[in-house]
């Protein structure tokens, strides 16, 4: 008898396996991508899903790297990505028979940050560059304390650190081959920069401006010397007087259709613009 | 009697499935391993793979130089392994040839409950105090160091070390203990003289399993080791190991990339580093036998 009911429980074991891989039901769509942009992500799910019950929308973060590559993979209906889609992460999708298409939903305005106590208050973007690959090792070299400077960047996986990269870094120029300096700590969250900055008073890191707090000082940036130091701040990005902005992006598989087009439809209506403002991104309808 | 021999081949042979399973699944996931991971060979040659000292997997084109990550691992794991192995062994000695009944019972409840705290709860206690702690000790720029890896690192092996050479000890025969008193040894004396060398091998054992422990965590030293990819100069600067390296980026790598091959190679090397630690220990544990 206990034979027979140990052989019915693992019989039973392998059938109750099989329906995990059946397919989602319709009214479900996975979000996936950008850590910048999962709290606006979150807050458009919220209030999406408030006003049209029934439907769901799932939300997750990783980096933009990420997202893009489970939209490639097929485990994601939308992706969130801070940086544009590479080419190579075209030809791939298109390997698979997927077109992606990109929304262009908000503008977001990177922060470079330092402890509160740091007397540094202003860079320029060429200084950035030599701080960040390693040029600039010492605040003295800035007009600051005799402090080796600590380089807090994010990992390989963020748009964050790619976009970076590519304006700050290589100075919007694709032949360059700067990189990030080796001894930069590569950290896995905009939130473990933040932690970090607001204990360590030679450090120097970047995030998106959402996560700025009393902690943490943002730094003033010019173009060149001859240029206005600015402020990073809603404003300054929407007038676009700030040097380091970048959009940000959903991407989908071709033309959103169902339940993903509804809930991109919402992003960008003047409600779901709202939600972008609240979390501390700049709108792009006015 | 037929039903009941029926009965007792189909049980047999689900149980001996469920035998074979175990090795079948190493041999998948080595040969899925290998099979995704040998195609970087295309790309790199194995020592420049191995020996390279840049780790830039998203430029173009990438560069895939694992060897700061090697030399991260090694570095964290041999501070690891100086930490907790003294520690560890002296723990056992005192667990198994010391201590009176009531302290050894809450001795090995205490250890048993160190194995069984999650390492990610661990990494982020050491980021709230160890990281500040050896940062403001040591007057370094940070805190996010090989050293604050390697403290961390060595908590989570001492309970392998500490349970396995304790049962190494605890299996040396009394003769042993009972001659040399006889012979007027001191308690010390026949410790250091006749135990720990009759225990050796399984002690040896303890630290390789205690190694192979630490060498293949990921989540605590992701969280405190700072994962700046630079060939290590001393035991105080960040490092990053090969499991950080696989855990932070393979969200990043998409599927059939030269960055996702270079994941599974770095697999690989970190399966063979394993298997040898795995295959040594055995051969302690065998030779005590």
């Amino acid at each position: 008898m206990l034979k027979k009911s140990l052989l019915l429980l693992m019989l039973l074991y392998f059938v109750s396996a099989v329906p995990v891989f059946a397919a989602p039901s319709r009214n479900s769509i996975q979000v996936k991508g950008s850590d910048t942009m999962v709290n606006l992500g979150q807050a458009w799910a919220e209030k999406y899903m408030e006003e049209n019950a029934g439907s769901f929308v799932a939300v997750t973060g990783g980096g933009s790297g990420t997202g893009l590559s489970s939209l490639i993979s097929g485990t994601c209906d939308i992706a969130m990505s801070s940086r544009n889609i590479k080419d190579k992460e075209i030809a791939l999708a298109r390997q698979r028979g997927i077109d992606p298409n990109e929304i262009k939903v908000g503008l977001d305005g990177l922060a470079v940050v330092v402890n509160p106590s740091n007397p540094v208050d202003k860079l320029t973007v060429g200084q950035l560059a030599d701080i960040f690959t390693g040029k600039i090792t010492n605040w003295k070299e800035l007009g600051g304390e005799d402090a080796k400077i600590v380089l807090l960047s994010r990992e390989v996986n963020s748009g964050t650190h790619v976009y970076f990269k590519e304006h700050i870094l290589r100075k919007n120029d694709p032949t360059s081959k700067e990189e990030f300096a080796p001894s930069a700590l590569m950290l896995s969250s905009s939130q473990a920069i933040a932690d970090e900055i607001a204990g360590n008073p030679s450090a120097i890191g970047y995030y998106g401006m959402g996560y700025i707090s009393s902690k943490q000082k943002p730094v003033a940036i010019a173009n060149d010397e001859a240029s206005e130091y600015v402020e990073p701040t809603i404003e300054n990005v929407i007038s676009g007087k700030y040097p380091i902005s970048r959009p940000m992006f959903l991407y989908t598989k071709g033309e959103p259709e169902g339940l993903v087009k509804k809930f991109i439809d919402y992003t960008l209506c003047p409600e779901g613009q709202n939600i972008v403002l609240e979390t501390d991104f700049v709108p792009i309808t006015k | 009697m037929v039903v009941r021999k029926v009965k007792e081949f189909i049980i047999e042979k689900l149980i001996l499935i469920c035998g074979i399973a175990s090795i079948f699944f190493v041999l998948l996931i080595f040969l899925f391993l290998a099979k995704e991971g040998l195609a970087v060979f295309k790309i790199v040659s194995p020592s420049s793979f191995l020996g390279g000292k840049s780790w830039y997997p998203i430029s173009e084109p990438p560069q895939l130089g694992i060897l700061p990550l090697i030399l991260g691992s090694a570095i964290v794991t041999l501070g690891a392994a100086v930490i907790s192995v003294p520690i560890g062994v002296g723990c056992a000695i005192y667990i198994a040839e010391i201590a009176p009944l009531k302290i050894k019972e809450v001795l090995k409840a205490g250890i048993e409950l160190l194995a069984a705290i999650p390492s990610v709860v661990l990494g982020f206690i050491g980021m709230v105090t160890l990281v500040p702690m050896v940062k403001n000790v040591f007057h370094l720029p940070t805190g996010l160091t090989a050293l604050s890896g390697s403290i961390m690192l060595a908590f989570m092996a001492m309970p392998t070390i500490v349970s396995i050479a304790e049962d190494a000890l605890y299996s040396v025969p009394k003769t042993y203990k009972e001659g040399a008193f006889a012979l007027g040894a001191t308690h010390w004396q026949t410790i250091w003289r006749v135990m720990l060398p009759a225990a050796s091998s399984g002690i040896l054992a303890a630290v390789m399993l205690g190694i192979g422990r630490v060498i293949g965590e990921t989540m605590a030293v992701m969280m405190i080791t700072g994962n700046s990819a630079v060939i290590p100069q001393s035991i105080l600067v960040p490092v990053r190991t090969l499991t950080a390296t696989i855990a932070a980026e393979m969200g990043e790598a998409v599927v059939g990339s030269e960055h996702y091959f270079a994941l599974f190679a770095i697999g690989i090397v970190l399966f063979v580093i394993s298997f040898a630690i795995n295959v040594t220990a055995d051969l302690f544990l065998h030779k005590r036998q």
